[in-house]
């Protein structure tokens, strides 16, 4: 039991569980705003379950594949792979595996719900961190194409099929992404810088980053707020996702006229704030 | 300089929550006018205090302050007059456009007395109208006794929004250490009294 919970502790950080905690909820709430009929326990634990593991195993093999990367930068050195505490080989074991049962479960339960997960899987692993990461900062739109497929992968699966406001909700994930990871880049670029990642601020400098970031939170709202009325929010809700975008337009704004470490931490922060709450408003009007 | 604490960002999280509430729910079934100025000024309390919880006190030191400790008033002011005094609305209007464009010209274009002056009386109408149209419609029998609330509320606002102010213009009341020790109770107390007396009234 010992031996369990000590594998437990060593393996949890694998899956940075903050982060895949925010996808697994845009997948249910996509799966939400699909408002089903016929919504029953099974299926939402087997989403819940599915994606959970999916998201989990993409995030395990993006570890696997950076360990050499991660092992050069301070604040990554002491994840559990280039710390030494997992070899590399049982961490591609336990990634290969979870990723298998996860996107294995998505296609017993509907055949283009799984394609969506294995999708998004093959994205973020195969395109975005072993293809393109180390060669250009570009990658990371291929990063945000695969962050926006759970939410998409939940949509398919409610209604069974492809539409307009699965993608547009998709679309203001990944416009979102931006706003997340290169805020992120710009605080960490020192980092970055010194193992040889491109990124946007190494690339196109600061200011340039800045101006992007506001661009694509713009579009971001924009896409949460049509998908939104897509959906059929009720006017109230809609209210409050426009009070909640216009805060991150606020702040995306002031952090490219009047810029700061602190302003781009509050975006940062806020980034995040406002896709869970945009996904909690989406998700609780689909129980209305 | 005092930090922010959990406590402090246990109450400005219920205040955002309430706030979010107002916005979503509390002014369903009124008129544009009223549900656009309730929609501004209950949404600027809700990303100011997510800016506070995320960002700290700190977030005070932004020139942008005086804006937004304007820009809330204001609206309600407005909100409740076009809810309210219906006839008025126009004027009230034209007064909470002209009163906002004087407050960022004299604050960026023209700063030092003229700037207090037009704060102190753009902030005065907007903060005796909040405190005294609830209370009044409420002794006259024009609205349930509960939106006296609103009235309790104005009266809180009022006092944050002097504090602040006060301190902005270097002249503060009470140390600055006091004032952010107070304020997040204060927010979170005025949030509940305009909550409570909206629902009641």
């Amino acid at each position: 039991m010992k031996t369990l919970t000590n594998k437990f502790k060593q393996y949890w950080p694998l899956i940075k569980s903050l982060q895949t905690a925010l996808l697994l909820i845009t997948g249910l709430a996509g799966y939400m705003s699909a408002r089903c009929p016929y919504t029953t326990r099974p299926v939402v634990l087997g989403l819940a379950g599915s994606l959970f593991l999916a998201i989990s195993g993409s995030t395990v093999l993006n570890m696997w594949y950076d360990r050499d990367i991660d092992a050069k930068m301070p604040r990554t050195s002491k994840r559990p792979l280039p710390a030494g505490e997992i070899t590399s080989q049982e961490a591609l074991i336990f990634g290969l595996a979870i990723s298998a049962l996860g996107v294995g479960w998505a296609l017993t339960m509907d055949l283009l719900y799984g394609a969506v997960v294995f999708a998004g899987l093959f994205f973020d692993v195969v395109v975005y961190s072993i293809w393109l990461k180390r060669r250009t900062a570009w990658s990371i739109v291929w990063g945000g194409i695969s962050g926006g497929m759970p939410i998409l992968a939940g949509r398919v699966l409610g209604l069974g099929q492809l539409d307009w406001v699965g993608i547009t909700l998709s679309l203001a994930v990944l416009f979102w992404i931006p706003t997340h990871i290169l805020t992120f880049s710009m605080r960490y670029h020192q980092d970055y810088q010194s193992a040889g990642v491109p990124t946007f601020p190494s690339t196109y400098g600061f200011q340039s980053t800045r101006v992007v970031i506001a661009v694509s939170s713009v579009i971001a709202a924009l896409a949460m707020g049509v998908a939104a009325y897509g959906v059929g929010m009720t006017w109230g809700y809609l209210r409050l996702m426009i009070v909640l975008s216009g805060g991150l337009l606020v702040l995306a704004i002031s952090s490219t006229v009047r810029p700061s470490e602190r302003t781009n931490f509050g975006l940062f922060k806020y980034a995040s704030l406002y896709m869970l709450s945009s996904m909690l408003l989406l998700f609780s009007e689909g129980i209305r | 300089m005092k930090k922010i604490s959990v406590l402090d960002r246990i109450l400005l999280l219920i205040t955002g929550l309430l706030a979010a509430y107002q916005v979503a729910v509390g002014c369903d079934g009124l008129r544009t006018m009223p549900i656009t100025s309730y929609t501004i000024s209950f949404g600027v309390l809700l990303v100011a205090g997510l800016l506070m919880i995320i960002l700290g006190f700190e977030v005070l030191d932004s020139p942008l302050v005086v804006i937004v400790s304007t820009v809330i008033p204001l609206s309600l002011s407005l909100g409740l007059v076009s809810e309210r005094l219906v006839n008025f609305t126009i004027p009230y209007l034209v007064f909470v456009v002209i009163g906002f464009l004087a407050i960022v010209i004299t604050r960026y274009a023209i700063p030092g007395k003229a700037a207090t002056i037009v704060l102190a009386v753009v902030h005065g109408v907007a903060g005796m109208t909040i405190f005294l149209l609830p209370i009044i419609l409420s002794l006259r029998g024009d609205a349930p006794g509960g939106f006296a609330l609103v009235g309790v509320g104005g009266a809180l606002i009022g006092v944050g929004g002097l504090l602040l102010s006060f301190l902005k213009g270097g002249k503060p009341i009470l140390s600055r250490d006091t004032i952010m020790t107070v304020l997040p109770s204060l927010l979170l107390l005025m949030t509940v009294a305009f909550v409570a007396g909206f629902a009641f009234g």
